[in-house]
């Protein structure tokens, strides 16, 4: 039962849609590939070790290389941006095709969305390998980096939004087609994500456009560093739940049924989504708790904003909880915590997402730190930050795409998945490493160390930090790893020549809720007042005080480059 | 299938262990939002705050930027601190205050953005150019200690730190 096959799969998906997510899953896979290549680097480096001039070979020289920094943007760039967009962009299609039983209603839209996608990152890889753009993947102005970085990501995310725009007009058909039924529960999921993704975006999409392209092209003199934050953190803080709530999505939509179990509850599951759509986005200040240009009280609200998504998340892990031990009972498990173990642990998707959900267990609790107004004032922009975040997108959202790769690039090639027992290792690997280095991540942060620099060439690393930054680059090493286990099995999978025997297909698999969908209330179906509440509470959470830093604008900055 | 009249009255279902574990949840939840509260208004936790903007062009021109360091505003009991975040120094680098005194950073940068973080105490800020950054600590303890610089501004950003010298 290592990867389960059917001769009777639900829906089909047609040949050009199965091949059209396929490249998705490929750049995705292949972002991946190159921006973790600097990841055991980067640990090294912390503890004293470089490795950079082993690699100079990759990069296209023009002003000498600045390793580090070029490195760690290429890192971030390539994981947390590209990685996750095109992965999340490829299985929200499915999503909405699956889930809606029906083609896209133009399918063109979704290919021109989907290929500028592609020609912006052809477009900012341009810099970045050229060390035109090592301005890391905040690129906090005024830092400048070479034009065509911003034109790329531009491309990037409005190629995201056609995509989106691709979706809602399936779904407005399929609607239109079935004024009755309750929306699928896993196309719900990734629209909602894909709405939030596109409120969320407006901040970005003004900074760079109203104030970093003007400066970068010659036309004003300088720019207000404090302003483009804020603009940057509206989109900041909601990116990290447009990573994670397709993650979501797989652990209540498909999970359940893969554990051999049901969805424990599909109204709350809606409720949890509805919820981050509301909650997302007011709360990106407290990203700039220790920013001296935004008053403490504004700070403060967003601070309690925050407590308030931590709502839908506990939902989440009860229901998420609730359906895997139904589903183990099913199989057997008894005891309290015992059925645990009676979970299909051999089965490498399953096992992916189920390390992702422990090692965000540890994220969440680190996460209530940093959003706490006072932790975050000892916190900021130490070790512990990236500590932090390696459970949550490197984790939770990376493993979970581990484990739907799994699946899912059998389902599209019509290959069986090489070697399943390596594909349950990998995670295992990652796991351990994540343990390691995030450990060590969290306690040299607390210890004082900063991010974002390579401490072997700080000059003022006290001794007691150096068996911590040990540990980062051992759990790096190790993550490194089983990350490349993963892209070799999905690699030879994708690539090799065996096929599955004919009219056998891994299906998608989609998880049945032990209540009828028809029985969740009508509410919990209607985009109207979620949107109009979202609104609102974006404008007051950050309205007033957005306008008291648009009209107190002082740009008086000119470009710097790194 | 239900029709959509009955649908509309559909309540919404929870099972009762769930319902209590929501309950437990917003209760959590609320209690922490209470000790950040009380962390924020009644120990009189600080975080920076709007204070002042300054043309980082025209910074240095006149003071008291363009002498940063310690001004003595009451002896042995309260100091001001300007100090200039640059690439890839701080002007000064060093800073001498005594034990038990008060003293208020100031903070901001010519150039990028940069941190400033002093090791071992309750400050740790962003320096953003155009603003001015400050908190007010109190060391308790003579020592040195190191302000390091904690947000990428450059090639040399590693090596960008600075000390405050507290004498007994
Ligand atoms: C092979 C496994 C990996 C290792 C060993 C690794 C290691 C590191 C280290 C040591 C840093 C800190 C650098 C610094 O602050 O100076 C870092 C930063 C970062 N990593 Fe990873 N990483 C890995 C995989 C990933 C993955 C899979 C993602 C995202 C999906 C990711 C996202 C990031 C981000 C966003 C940063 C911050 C970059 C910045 O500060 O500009 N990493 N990584
Ligand atoms: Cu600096």
């Amino acid at each position: 039962m290592l990867t389960d096959t059917t001769t009777t799969p639900v829906y089909e998906l047609t040949k050009s849609d199965k091949r059209f997510i396929g490249w998705h899953i490929f750049f995705a896979v292949t972002a991946l590939t190159i921006g973790s290549l600097f990841g055991p680097l980067q640990a090294l480096q912390l503890a004293g070790v470089d490795w950079y001039p082993n690699i100079d070979f990759l990069f296209i020289e023009i002003n000498g290389v600045n390793s580090y920094y070029q490195g760690l943007t290429l890192h971030g760039v390539l994981n947390a941006l590209i990685w996750t967009t095109f992965f999340i962009t490829g299985f929200s299609t499915l999503a909405v095709i699956r889930g809606l039983k029906r083609p896209l209603a133009i399918p063109m839209i979704n290919r021109v969305g989907f290929w500028m996608m592609v020609a912006g990152l052809v477009v900012a890889a341009i810099p970045l390998l050229g060390n035109q753009a090592s301005v890391l993947y905040t690129f906090y102005p005024p830092m400048e980096a070479d034009s065509l970085f911003y034109i790329g990501l531009v491309l990037v995310v409005v190629g995201s939004w056609i995509e989106g725009l691709g979706f809602y007009i399936t779904l407005y058909r399929w609607r239109k087609e079935n004024p009755d039924t309750r929306t699928p529960f896993i196309t719900l999921a990734v629209v909602i994500n894909m709405v939030m993704w596109q409120i969320a975006t407006i901040g970005i999409a003004v900074e760079v456009l109203a104030l970093i392209l003007p400066l970068s092209f010659g036309w004003v003199g300088g720019i207000d560093p404090q302003l483009s934050r804020t603009f940057f953190w509206f989109t900041g803080h909601p990116l990290v739940y447009f990573w994670l709530l397709p993650a979501y999505a797989s652990w209540y939509g498909m999970l359940p049924k893969q554990a051999g179990g049901k969805l424990f509850s599909d109204s709350l599951a809606r409720l949890a989504f509805w919820l981050f759509l509301l909650l997302s986005v007011p709360l990106g200040f407290h990203h700039q708790f220790v920013d001296p240009g935004v008053p403490s009280g504004w700070k403060y609200i967003h601070s309690i904003l925050t407590f308030a998504v931590g709502f839908p998340s506990l939902l989440t892990l009860f229901t998420v909880v609730a359906s895997l031990e139904y589903a183990a009972r099913k199989r057997g498990g008894k005891g309290l915590f015992g059925w645990v173990r009676a979970l299909p642990w051999g089965n490498g998707s399953v096992t992916a997402q189920l390390l992702a959900g422990i090692l965000f267990l540890f994220g969440g609790i680190g996460g209530i730190a940093n959003a706490s107004y006072s932790l975050n004032l000892v916190l900021h922009n130490t070790a512990w930050v990236p500590g932090h975040f390696h459970l949550t997108v490197a984790s939770a959202v990376t493993l979970s795409f581990f484990g739907i790769s799994y699946w899912l690039v059998p389902h599209l090639t019509g290959k069986p998945l090489w070697k399943p027992k390596l594909a349950v290792a990998s995670s295992w690997i990652y796991f351990s490493g994540m343990l390691i280095f995030s450990n060590a991540m969290h306690t040299v942060g607390l210890l004082g160390a900063p991010r974002r620099t390579p401490l072997g060439l700080a000059p003022y690393v006290p001794a007691e930090w150096n068996g911590h930054l040990f540990r980062v680059a051992i759990g790096g090493a190790i993550m490194w790893i089983g990350l490349m286990v993963f892209v070799a099995v999905v690699a030879v999978t994708a690539f090799q020549r065996k096929r599955l025997p004919e009219g056998e297909v891994v299906d998608v698999p989609i998880a049945e809720s032990i209540q009828d969908p028809q029985l969740t209330p009508v509410w919990l179906d209607r985009w109207k007042p979620w949107l109009i509440a979202t609104a609102v509470l974006i404008i007051l959470a950050y309205g007033p005080q957005l306008i008291d830093q648009v009209m107190g604008i002082e740009s008086t900055s000119p470009g710097f480059v790194p | 299938m239900s029709s959509p009249e009955t649908s509309e009255k559909i309540p919404l279902h929870v099972d009762p262990t769930e319902r209590a574990w929501m309950r437990a949840a917003i209760a959590i939840l609320v209690v922490f939002a209470i000790s950040v509260t009380i962390a924020g208004f009644m120990l009189g936790i600080q975080l920076p705050t709007t204070e002042q903007r300054v043309n980082p062009q025209t910074l240095q021109d006149a003071p008291p930027w363009s002498e940063p360091g310690v001004r003595e505003i009451v002896a042995g009991e309260q100091y001001d601190v300007y100090v200039v975040a640059k690439r890839f120094f701080y002007e000064p680098n060093v800073v001498e205050v005594p034990a038990g005194a008060e003293v208020n950073f100031y903070v901001t940068s010519t150039d990028v953005q940069h941190g400033f973080k002093i090791q071992d105490t309750n400050v740790n800020f962003m320096v953003i150019p155009g603003q001015v950054s400050t908190l007010t600590f109190t060391f308790d303890e003579p020592g040195s200690y190191d302000y390091i610089c904690t947000e990428y501004c450059g090639l040399g950003h590693a090596v960008m730190f600075g000390s405050v010298t507290v004498t007994p």
